[in-house]
């Protein structure tokens, strides 16, 4: 396929990925506010320093309350991460592949622009925005069912998965590199109700409370990284996600899996491993946060091999 | 909801006859419409409209911001062509389209036209379409005019005119798929028992044109539509043919000669373009061969069309037969190439090069309707009757000092077709784009678009100047 097609749907996949995951994260503060009401502060800035825009948002807004958080994160198109700029930007790489998508997956992704845009939407949010956020998850649900119904499982539609797991990844490790920042617990902290509150809240964002309590059962803060960042079957865990980009990657160019014929599978590939091979205990014992960074590093590099790879062929 | 206040005001009406009662082939179609409540029709016609923007059949209008789309205004009313109508027009137009096709080759050969005194020289060197570069090349199979959009208008007293041909890159046949798409998803009914021909086939019409005139014979030819890009007015008719052929959708950056072949640039490396449906002008394909600063087309794109490795849909230099003033001899070049009489006439146009032409329109423009040459999209037009004193005063000095430029023709009563307004129906003008695809054989889609002025009164249909359209129904 065109280079500049596959490197469209690559984005335009990775785009309703981060919308989602920044109306999850939105979605579960919002229930948390309720929970932690007359036991702890409201907490939206760190939602701001999941996106990265924190910067940005300082010299904008005059403080992280509510509204201005919720506001940048929503509806901000001078933050390239709002919901609406996400959204737009996976219409606009969509309008350009209208050819290779599905009319019916054209249509789901031309409705979630409509929606997030439409002149009423700050009042769907002022009215009840737990709802709205609910909402832009299911949509980005349906765009993805959409696409796997309506669209041959081709070489477009693997550069799709390899959009939004490598998103997703990266998403999911963001959110847990705030919230165990937050968390951190200081000895007075320890087993009490708060503690438990936010860890819940934190796997409820990924969606992922129920499938812990499953395997895991009481929450544990090992048991938690060791569950978004290392659980094989859970959908937004790290190492789920790069073992499906990757499935993506060689039925891409035929290569067999544990070889390599370019430098995106080299990449990805040493990072498969590499989390094949860790452990929750290491990862905690060598300060989290670093091992995020690390990956985040490698996620990064793994996007730029694929650039080089496949849209900057010749 | 009744058409009993309905009146035809003295135009020919698409629908009904003057004396208000219906059409015959519009008969049915008039009572199945009057057995629906008023909310009915206003409901269907609001799930039209839904449904053209999730699909994302808009326009993007020039000097706003790109993100200013506009769905195309639809009216949900068809307009109906009866199988009479529809045969004269079908014919005509495969004669006409023979005969344009035979002009454009004789063009860039021998002139035989010119050397026999039919057609003056002058004319056809200053048509802008004309392309030096052209001249002796041979398209695959002869044919330079693969795909046509005329647009046909109907006069008070029923006869339909021929009033311009659109030979480069004629745009509105996704509007006709579309509109024929929507009215069957919300209007289902109105159907029933009627024989409307289906449009459904163009796109695999198009696409068997498309390979038959590939410059070689393979199992599989390697067809590509060449787009300026996502901000272009008509993308997406460019995506959604390219979508409904199943061939890939290029622009200019994706494309690239190599050993005398043209590629495309793909996530495996190079790969070969046989026919090009390219929807840019001549003047953007190549760098090197036409203007030197477009950047929207492919470096050495020509040598591979040259050297006939490549088809491309129109052919270069088909434009010099979509000029006013050549068109004013189509009906010379039918008597010529074909020994024939034109099926359908050409509206009368005073060409105001000739000087007694130039006269009577200098002195005639409050009744004229006066053209620039080279211009489409409603540009540069005066509607002499609607015009105020000034503009026609301007009019007069731009004809006098580009006479080559203008032609006139006698404003048309152009006929009616009732849309659906606030309380009630109007009627409003229209005209007819059939389209004509030209690869063995003429064929000409069974339908076409209706473009209908939404202003009350207004001649001038243009979808940049507030033109709807209408589904078309060709009865069989």
């Amino acid at each position: 396929m065109l280079s500049r097609v596959a490197e469209s749907v690559y984005w335009m996949s990775r785009y309703i990925e981060r919308a989602e995951n920044v109306a999850r994260v939105v979605g579960v503060n919002l229930k948390l506010e309720i929970d932690l009401s007359g036991i702890a502060e409201e907490q939206w800035d760190p939602m701001v320093q999941v996106g990265g825009g924190h910067a940005d948002f300082r010299g904008r807004y005059d403080g992280p309350s509510r509204a201005n958080v919720i506001e940048f994160l929503t509806f901000d198109r001078q933050n390239p991460n709002s919901v609406v700029s996400c959204v737009a930007a996976a219409r606009e790489n969509a309008r350009t592949v209208r050819e290779i998508i599905s009319s019916e997956m054209w249509g789901e992704i031309n409705d979630f622009y409509l929606s997030v845009t439409a002149p009423d939407a700050r009042d769907r949010v002022r009215r009840d925005a737990a709802e709205f956020f609910q909402q832009v998850q299911r949509t980005s649900h349906l765009v993805e069912g959409t696409k796997n119904e309506t669209m041959e499982h081709g070489e477009a539609w693997h550069f799709t998965r390899l959009g939004r797991y490598l998103e997703r990844a990266d998403q999911t490790s963001r959110i847990l590199d705030v919230k165990y920042f937050l968390l951190l617990p200081s000895a007075a902290d320890v087993g009490r109700p708060v503690d438990d509150i936010q860890w819940s809240a934190l796997l409820r964002s990924t969606s992922g409370f129920e499938a812990y309590r499953r395997t895991f059962g009481l929450v544990s803060r090992e048991s938690v990284v060791a569950f978004l960042l290392f659980d094989r079957q859970f959908p937004r865990s790290v190492h789920h996600c790069v073992t499906r980009a990757q499935v993506s990657l060689h039925e891409i160019t035929g290569t067999p899996l544990r070889r390599f014929g370019n430098e995106a599978e080299q990449q990805l590939g040493r990072l498969v491993a590499e989390l094949d091979y860790s452990d929750p205990g290491d990862a905690i014992a060598r300060g989290l946060h670093q091992v995020i960074d690390g990956l985040q590093h490698r996620f990064n590099q793994v996007g730029e091999a694929i650039t080089a790879t496949f849209f900057r062929v010749v | 909801m009744r058409f009993d206040a309905y009146s035809t005001d003295g135009f020919y009406d698409e629908l009904f006859l003057d004396d208000g009662s219906p059409r015959p082939e519009a008969r049915e179609l008039v009572e199945r419409i009057e057995a629906l409540s008023d909310g009915e029709l206003t409901r269907r016609h609001q799930a039209a409209e839904r449904a053209l923007l999730r699909m994302g059949i808009t326009f993007n209008v020039y000097g706003e911001e790109p993100s200013s789309e506009r769905i195309f205004p639809f009216d949900i009313i068809p307009r109906i062509v009866s199988r009479t109508d529809w045969a004269l027009i079908e014919s005509g137009l495969q004669q006409r389209i023979r005969a344009l096709n035979q002009f454009i080759d004789d063009i860039y050969h021998e002139q035989r036209i010119v050397r026999d005194g039919v057609v003056p020289a002058e004319v056809v060197h200053s048509s802008q379409g004309f392309r030096r570069q052209c001249v002796g090349l041979n398209p695959p199979g002869g044919v330079w005019c693969h795909i046509t959009g005329s647009d046909l208008v109907r006069d008070r007293d029923g006869t339909i005119y021929v009033l311009e041909d659109n030979l480069r890159c004629p745009s509105g046949v996704s509007y006709v798929l579309e509109n024929r798409a929507v009215m069957k998803q919300t209007f289902p009914t109105v159907f029933e028992g009627l024989r409307v021909r289906p449009v459904v086939d163009y796109p695999g019409r198009l696409l068997r044109m498309l390979e038959e005139v590939a410059p070689r014979r393979a199992a599989r030819i390697s067809v590509a539509v060449l787009t300026p890009g996502v901000y272009n007015s008509a993308y997406f008719e460019h995506s959604f043919l390219a979508q409904q052929m199943g061939v890939e959708l290029v622009e200019g950056r994706d494309l690239v000669v190599s050993d005398g072949l043209l590629n495309m640039r793909t996530t495996r490396g190079l790969e070969p373009v046989d026919v090009l449906y390219r929807r840019i002008d001549d003047d953007f394909l190549d760098p090197t061969c036409f203007r030197s600063e477009s950047v929207l087309g492919v470096p050495g794109l020509m040598d591979v069309y040259r050297a006939g490795r490549l088809a491309l849909v129109n052919a270069p230099g088909t434009g010099v037969a979509d000029d006013k003033v050549v068109y004013a001899y189509v009906p010379e070049m039918i008597r010529y190439y074909l020994d024939e009489a034109a099926i359908l006439p050409n509206v009368p146009t005073y060409l105001c090069w000739r000087e007694s032409d130039r006269k009577y329109v200098l002195e005639h423009l409050d009744q004229l309707v006066v053209k620039a040459a080279n211009e489409s999209g409603g540009y540069g037009m005066l509607v002499g009757p609607h015009a105020s004193a000034a503009e026609r005063e301007e009019f007069k000095a731009r004809i006098t000092a580009e006479p080559r430029n203008y032609i006139a023709q006698p404003t048309l009563g152009l006929s009616r077709v009732p849309i659906r307004v606030d309380n009630g129906f109007a009627g409003r003008h229209v005209d007819l784009r059939p389209y004509i695809l030209y690869g063995n054989e003429p064929f000409v889609l069974p339908g076409g678009l209706t473009r209908v002025a939404l202003q009350e009164g207004s001649l001038v249909v243009n979808s940049s100047q507030g033109g709807g359209s209408k589904d078309t129904w060709v009865l069989a």
